[in-house]
């Protein structure tokens, strides 16, 4: 089984990669996007019958720092 | 005395810190690899050096923060060991929850490398006793990810328990209130963005790092 894990900063957490990637998006003459934030997508490959409990716990310890960000599991089939 | 200093792929000053150590405690400390499980016994002072520890993968510090040896290091500061994170050491130190908060990308995105004028904030520490309250110092800085972060009760805990250690007196990256540097509770873990081991002696441009690691001493020889 699959699992996708997506990484991202909090509200109110500053995103400077946003920001630039944003100016980038202005500066290629793209109007009207009103903010952009960036995170991250972590594919896990995972041996069948792995728990949602311990895919929780690789997303607390280690794949997302939940002092800055929050994380999204979706189990591929 | 014993100290140590940890050394992880990717570390680039722990040799920097190696110096300074020894040439404050007078002998040479330990180099200890991240996959080591034990440090030295009785281990008095611990240094978790600046760099790109695992190129900064995921996050910097996250892999170096879970590498075996923190556990020690972890176990070594709940002794009462003084534990110094530099730069990098900084990040790991907070991933790795030995201090609050996390360090994000600067602010405007660019890596800092120059000389910063900080003010000390708190000069009751073994880590600021040889400095005053108020003095401003100039250490260098060279980060990218120094933007100190943490939720308002947080910062109002550290600033209300004196455990801002360092300020800068002009923002150059963002830190929320300019944190440079924090103290842990018991006060015997310190980490912070700039580099004092780079400004040891005049031939380094300035001696403003000094203090630090003599003040560490005194510390350590009023405890025996």
């Amino acid at each position: 089984m699959k699992a996708r894990i997506f990484v991202t900063l909090k509200g109110g957490v500053l995103d400077p990669q946003g920001r630039a990637i944003h100016h980038a998006l202005d500066g290629l003459g793209f109007a009207g996007v009103n903010d952009v934030r960036a995170g991250k997508l972590i594919e896990l490959d995972l041996a069948d019958g792995t728990s949602d409990e311990d895919i929780d716990a690789m997303c607390r310890k280690l794949l997302a720092n939940t002092v800055i960000e929050n994380y999204r599991i979706e189990k591929v089939a | 005395m014993k100290s140590a200093v940890i050394v992880f792929p990717g570390s680039n000053c722990d040799r920097d810190l190696a110096v300074a150590f020894e040439a404050a405690t007078g002998s040479k400390p330990a180099m200890v690899w991240h996959r080591d499980t034990q440090l030295p016994e009785d281990i008095d002072l611990i240094g978790v050096p600046g760099g790109f520890s695992y190129g900064d993968y995921l996050r910097s510090g996250a892999m170096a923060a879970r590498s075996p040896i923190m556990q020690a290091v972890a176990q070594a500061a709940d002794r009462g060991a003084f534990v110094l994170g530099i730069c990098n050491g900084f990040q790991v130190l907070t991933e790795s929850g030995l201090l609050p908060g996390a360090l994000l990308r600067n602010a405007r995105g660019h890596f800092v490398c120059r000389d910063v004028t900080l003010t000390v904030e708190n000069a009751q520490s073994a880590f600021t006793s040889r400095y005053e309250t108020g003095e401003r110092i100039s250490y260098p800085v060279a980060h990218h990810d120094g933007n100190y972060f943490a939720d308002a009760d947080t910062l109002d805990r550290l600033e209300g328990e004196g455990r801002v250690a360092f300020r800068y007196a002009d923002g150059i990256n963002g830190s929320a209130r300019d944190i440079a540097g924090i103290l842990n509770e018991g006060g015997n873990v310190l980490g912070l963005m700039p580099h004092p081991e780079r400004v040891i002696e005049p031939a380094h441009g300035g001696t403003d790092g000094r203090r630090l690691f003599e003040g560490l001493v005194e510390g350590l020889l009023a405890r025996t």
